[in-house]
């Protein structure tokens, strides 16, 4: 087999994804899409930035590729490599290349964690030029109308060294992400796992309480993920409280004081 | 701890007795032998055994007697107090017997049934001192205003303070005390939460026996408003509550419907006053309206100021300058509130359309609903033109003259910007750069001791991270094959050129390339343990940053009116941190006025001399900008140090503050942005945080 060849269609998504709009998040993202426009996803984590991708290539039936981007990754992860079989070389896309070469939505995820050097090659294809060049093959990669790059990123991150430099994040059409409004995030919780409207209330109530400690000792509040996770113990018989303890509480901290805390704010709720 | 070898099997009677024989040998007698003793100690486990005999080896090379004394209370101690009690009781005696000999050392180990009546008090009792950091989580987590935690001989609070006592041993055990502690916060949280003082002072009887009564209908209301939201925390208060249950009072359903007041349970407490009887719950505290009338009124004062400054300030950044006809028309602010339960929620509106307000101004607008159940129309009128009469203009002018430069010192001359004009005033302001007058290295030394533990930690913790390692591609020399470079240069070969040299993986120590710029506050706000807590958070962080490797510079300020700003050099960029550095931050003394932005302009422009890929200024202050006149206070001082740091940003430069002020989070996001900078609420903690927010930082 060519190293290259790969179904373009085994990375559509079949199944539509759960997803509930914020706002006019998917006009926005429909319409930079047609415009050829990258975008970007602002927001805390676990707020929805990537199930909103999933259902975004779902919705426009373009394959997906996703890279969780860290502080190794190189640009050469990112675009491909020569690979020696059976005394040959050969070379195998990245997976941008791929996406860029199927036109379809390519997701650098926390883009901020990979390193400055690496953010740069998405530069010529994050503007009017819309292009991959790819050096140790000689190849420019011209994308078609349907790719698209999405990239994501918390500004909350009080790091210097994690910030989006300005020349990337200036390509890109923003989409800023934060926590659902309570309502909201009690339909999610009871859709996503399949709890009661009270127990859903109760979890959205603990994730406020979290939530105003941000900054008090806590970096971030709880996020909808954990409220899910905590929903989905709780679904399967685990004791509230318990549940709460362990995907909430753990999940946002190792401070005793703070674990002591959040523990009693769960323990006002059930 | 024991000095014999491990054994796994407790000692037989006749070994014990050997033991205790050769340490006790000179208080032992034909009628005194060591046989009762090993005969009480053989039914102990290995490690009770272990635990009695290291700790008769310690005594008897003090005093024999003692040990004899200690070794046939031993097994009554173990089982009365455990080990740690133990040792506790027996030290105690030590103590003793040091200062005032073996009679009295012998009657403090006696007296061991009163140690353990002691001890037991003291294990059950929940003490705030511990638990005081939780409960202030506990309290920012249940929403509303932030309460701060402090002791006081009685419950009660002001509206920002929550006064609960030194310690607490209501019951007999410290987890139940400190659920007492729980529910006590929780209902003075509740009582500025749920409107509590939220009357004129005058509706308020006057009383103590009144008042007790008011506070009991309010612990029937505010209860119910608890379990409302919280059944959980309301389950712990209805618990307490029916420890004592109150006699039937006519009308008191009333309090417990969602709406009701505190004017109703003013109301019931005025037809019922005769037959109300005070059940004692444990939680309530004491009902101080007077105190809390006082805190609510200078705070309402401050935040209508601060809300008027805000909108005033969003006024202008909203719209572009409007025509004149329509610039004497005063910008009309609305706000929707939405207020129940946890959720607060507030919309607001400038001449009708919706504005996104940052996130102090929806703060603000809590807390003055808070207080008064609604945000008064007056409290949205934006200020005036900052109020500044040309009076004080002229003084300013007049303040000081600029000092004439000392031979071979440099004078710097920096724009201002004014917010009124849109643009800079030139040159406008003076600063000379100078030496702090050093003291001697003391200050360094006693901080070093006196946070010994903290230091190692930090050190290590900051070691650690340099040591993280990188794995650096390419390299002409390395750990490891780099198979990519070589799968590269294979296929260089096959196309017939040269096989590259660098074919290796290194590991090597991250290279941060970061250069950070200290600028410490010496206004004479910070004098008194202020300034001590400034001078010890810098001493604990060059002990971080050395042990990381980064390069950094400190440097001070302060002055007084444009023409003498000045800037003190503590330690430069190439300058190692040695005694002189440590004498500098010791001679660090607050001085003058804190006129921020030449401050700023200045160490920014050192900043830019440095090479680093990151460079970071950051801000170490007590509150807001401030001169010696009323030109520079409020919001000219916020909008010039605010341009500063754009000045700054465009440089390349990442400028972050630490503030002790309180009222920090009304300015700082306008001047830093929503997360350049961090609110350390007891300055006590400062030295121990610089240091962790610089990690956070820069990692």
């Amino acid at each position: 087999m060519h190293a290259n060849d790969f179904a373009a269609e085994s990375l559509l998504i079949e199944q539509e994804p759960y997803y509930q709009p914020v706002g006019s998040e998917i006009a926005l993202f429909e319409a930079a899409y047609a415009s050829q426009i990258p975008v970007l996803l602002k927001g805390p984590t676990g707020c929805g930035k990537t199930r909103f991708v999933e259902y975004m290539a779902w919705r426009l039936k373009r394959p997906l590729i996703t890279v969780s981007c860290h502080d190794d990754l190189t640009a050469s992860d990112l675009v491909g490599r020569y690979l020696i079989t059976n005394n040959e070389t050969v070379w195998i896309d990245g997976p941008l290349a791929r996406a860029v070469r199927c036109g379809g939505i390519c997701y650098l995820d926390e883009i901020v964690e990979a390193r400055k050097d690496t953010t740069v090659v998405i530069h010529p294809l994050a503007d009017d030029r819309r292009c991959l060049p790819i050096e140790k093959r000689g190849e420019v990669l011209k994308a078609p109308r349907e790719f698209v790059l999405v990239i994501s990123y918390n500004p909350g991150y009080q790091s210097v060294l994690k910030e989006l430099k300005h020349s990337t994040r200036q390509r890109f059409v923003a989409i800023e992400f934060g926590y659902p409004e309570p309502e909201l995030e009690k339909t999610i919780l009871m859709r996503e796992a399949g709890i009661d409207g009270q127990t859903a209330e109760k979890l959205v109530k603990l994730a406020a309480m979290t939530r105003s400690l941000k900054g008090n000792g806590l970096d971030e509040g709880a996020s909808t993920r954990l409220l899910v996770h905590a929903g989905k113990l709780i679904a399967k018989g685990v004791d509230p409280r318990a549940a709460c303890r362990g995907a909430v509480a753990q999940a946002l901290s190792d401070e005793r004081d703070m674990l002591i805390a959040v523990d009693e704010l769960i323990s006002t709720l059930f | 701890m024991s000095s014999s070898p491990p054994s796994s099997e407790p000692l037989p009677r006749a070994a014990l007795e050997e033991r205790l024989e050769e340490q006790l040998n000179p208080v032992l007698t034909s009628r005194r032998t060591a046989a009762g003793l090993a005969a009480a100690l053989a039914s102990l486990g290995v490690e009770q055994q272990d635990f009695v005999l290291h700790w008769v080896t310690v005594v008897a090379k003090c005093n024999a007697e003692l040990a004899y004394q200690f070794a046939a209370l031993a097994p009554q101690a173990l089982a009365l107090l455990g080990p740690e009690g133990t040792e506790e009781w027996l030290i105690g005696a030590m103590d003793v017997y040091d200062r005032q000999g073996l009679y009295s050392a012998s009657a403090t180990l006696k007296a061991l049934p009163s140690f353990v009546e002691r001890h037991r008090s003291r294990e059950r009792c929940a003490r705030l001192e511990e638990v005081a950091p939780v409960l202030e989580l506990f309290l920012c987590g249940l929403s509303g205003r932030r309460l701060r935690v402090a002791a006081a001989e009685v419950a009660t609070t002001d509206t920002e303070t929550v006064y609960l006592p030194p310690f607490l041993a209501h019951f007999p055990t410290r987890a139940q005390n400190f659920q007492l502690y729980k529910a006590t916060a929780a209902h003075l949280w509740a009582q500025s939460r749920f409107g509590t003082f939220n009357l004129p002072r005058k509706a308020y009887p006057a009383g103590e026996h009144a008042l007790k009564l008011l506070n009991v209908l309010e612990a029937v209301r505010l209860g119910a408003c608890i379990a409302r939201s919280f059944p959980g925390l309301g389950r712990l208060l209805e618990a307490l509550r029916a420890r004592a249950p109150l006699a039937p009072v006519p009308g008191l359903e009333r309090l417990a419907a969602p709406g009701a007041t505190v004017a109703d349970s003013l109301a019931l407490l005025a037809s019922a006053i005769h037959h109300l009887d005070d059940p004692g719950w444990c939680y309530l505290g004491r009902l101080q309206p007077e105190r809390a009338f006082a805190v609510r009124e200078a705070r309402l004062a401050r935040e209508r100021k601060a809300l008027q400054r805000a909108l005033a300030r969003l006024a202008s950044e909203q719209s572009p300058p409007r025509p004149t006809a329509a610039r004497s028309a005063p910008p009309r602010w609305s706000v929707r509130i939405e207020d129940e339960g946890m959720k607060f929620d507030a919309r607001v509106e400038l001449d009708g359309k919706p504005v996104s307000a940052p996130p102090e101004v929806h703060h603000l607008i809590q807390s003055i609903v808070q207080d008064l159940g609604e945000l008064p129309p007056e409290y949205l009128v934006p200020a005036g033109d900052a109020g500044v009469s040309k009076g004080a203009v002229r003084r300013f002018e007049a303040a000081g003259k600029a000092p004439e430069a000392a031979q071979g010192e440099k004078v710097y001359l920096y724009d201002e910007w004014d917010f009124r004009r849109r643009h800079y005033r030139r040159e406008w302001c003076t600063l000379r750069e100078l030496d702090v007058h050093p003291a001697t290295p003391e200050f360094a030394q006693a901080t070093l001791e006196k946070y010994r533990h903290q230091v190692a930690q930090l050190r290590r913790a900051f070691e650690a991270l340099r040591q993280e390692q990188r794995r650096l591609r390419k390299e002409p020399f390395g750990d490891d094959v780099d198979f990519d470079a070589l799968v590269e240069s294979f296929v260089d070969l096959r196309q017939g050129l040269e096989l590259p040299a660098r074919l290796f993986v290194e590991h090597r120590r991250a290279d941060r390339h970061l250069a950070a710029l200290f600028v410490v506050d010496m206004s004479g706000s910070t004098k008194g343990w202020i300034n001590d807590a400034e001078r010890e958070a810098l001493v604990m962080l060059c002990e971080a940053l050395e042990a990381l490797g980064d390069r950094y510079a400190i440097y001070g300020f302060s002055g007084i009116t444009r023409k003498r700003c000045e800037f003190y050099r503590v330690k430069r960029f190439d300058e190692p941190y040695g005694e002189a550095v440590k004498s500098r931050i010791g001679g660090i003394i607050p001085l003058d006025y804190t006129r921020m932005g030449p401050a700023l302009r200045h160490a920014a422009r050192l900043l830019e001399a440095v090479e680093a890929r990151t460079k970071l200024l950051i801000t170490l202050s007590d509150g807001k900008p401030d001169d010696y006149s009323d030109e520079y206070r409020g919001e000219y001082g916020i909008e010039d140090t605010r341009q500063a740091l754009l000045e700054a940003k465009r440089l390349g430069i990442y400028p972050y503050c630490i503030t002790i002020d309180r009222e920090a989070r009304d300015y700082l996001p306008h001047m830093y942005g929503e997360v350049n900078y961090t609110v350390v609420d007891d300055p006590g903690k400062l030295p121990l945080k610089v240091a962790d927010i610089y990690r956070r930082l820069t990692f």
